[in-house]
């Protein structure tokens, strides 16, 4: 599985969105391939992509890619990553 | 994320001086919120004024989403010649205000970010999250009243974070 964690720039938010899903990953027990795109380049990246993470914000920019969009409110909070890409993987 | 440089090269404290600490800064809008932000950054030498009006940009074509968590900021923009070298800044804002942003409005911290590559600031960025994600930490930021006490702040949790990567 791989995971595409889009943000603005590829370099601020979409960094901790990675590292936030790196932890959701392990607690949930799945092994997945972690990438951060800027919005420029992740519909083109989307297509390589099972699952894309980032901001309701920034979502709006990716309709219509292939991949499920997870969109995360709270950076900063481990719980909603976990639970919402939990239902994402078990639903993909 | 590795956990290297803590306290050195790469971890918070390395990137924001005292003086890219701002606390009680006063801003009329978003676009002076990160103005302040912007400020301190130019402050502490990390870029010149041009990367203020690009890290507006971003948000004017992006919209809001940097605002990452409910009441913070994460205010940023690409590599650029207006970005002299790696550096954070760390705006409390006397009143809450509002981004655009649905669910994490309004803003009462601005994080500045400045990055010349797309490598440098990654560990001190994984710190700050980090940081950020401790509610007692966080609370106690957002309620800080001055630089000093955001600087203790940020030692004691290196601190922390060393003593737990240390061998037993």
């Amino acid at each position: 599985m791989k995971i595409l964690a889009v943000c603005g720039m590829g370099l601020g938010s979409g960094l901790i969105l990675r590292m936030q899903a790196e932890k959701a990953l392990k607690e949930l027990g799945i092994q997945a391939d972690l990438e951060v795109a800027d919005i420029g380049t992740a519909r083109a990246l989307a297509s390589t992509a099972d699952l894309i993470l980032t901001s309701e914000e920034l979502a709006q920019q990716l309709v219509g890619v292939k991949p499920r969009i997870v969109t995360i409110k709270n950076f900063i909070d481990l719980r909603e990553m976990v639970t919402k890409l939990g239902d994402a993987i078990d639903r993909s | 994320m590795e956990p290297s440089g803590l306290n050195g090269h790469g971890s918070i404290s390395s990137l924001l001086p005292d003086r890219a600490i701002w606390i009680g800064a006063d801003a009329t809008d978003w676009r002076d919120a990160i103005r302040r932000a912007g400020d301190a950054l130019i402050a502490s030498g990390a870029v010149t004024h041009a990367y203020t009006d690009e890290m507006i940009a971003t948000v004017e074509s992006l919209g809001p989403y940097i605002v990452i968590a409910p009441g913070i900021a994460l205010a940023h923009s690409r590599p650029s010649p207006a970005v002299l070298r790696t550096g954070l800044s760390l705006v409390l804002l006397g009143h809450p205000i509002e981004f655009g942003h649905r669910t994490n409005d309004p803003v009462r911290l601005v994080i500045g970010l400045a990055a010349p590559d797309d490598a440098g600031h990654v560990d001190a960025l994984a710190s700050l999250a980090e940081f950020l994600m401790d509610d007692v930490r966080r609370e106690s930021l957002l309620g800080a009243r001055d630089a000093a006490t955001v600087r203790s702040l940020v030692r004691e949790f290196e601190n922390a974070a060393a003593a737990a990567e240390a061998p037993a």
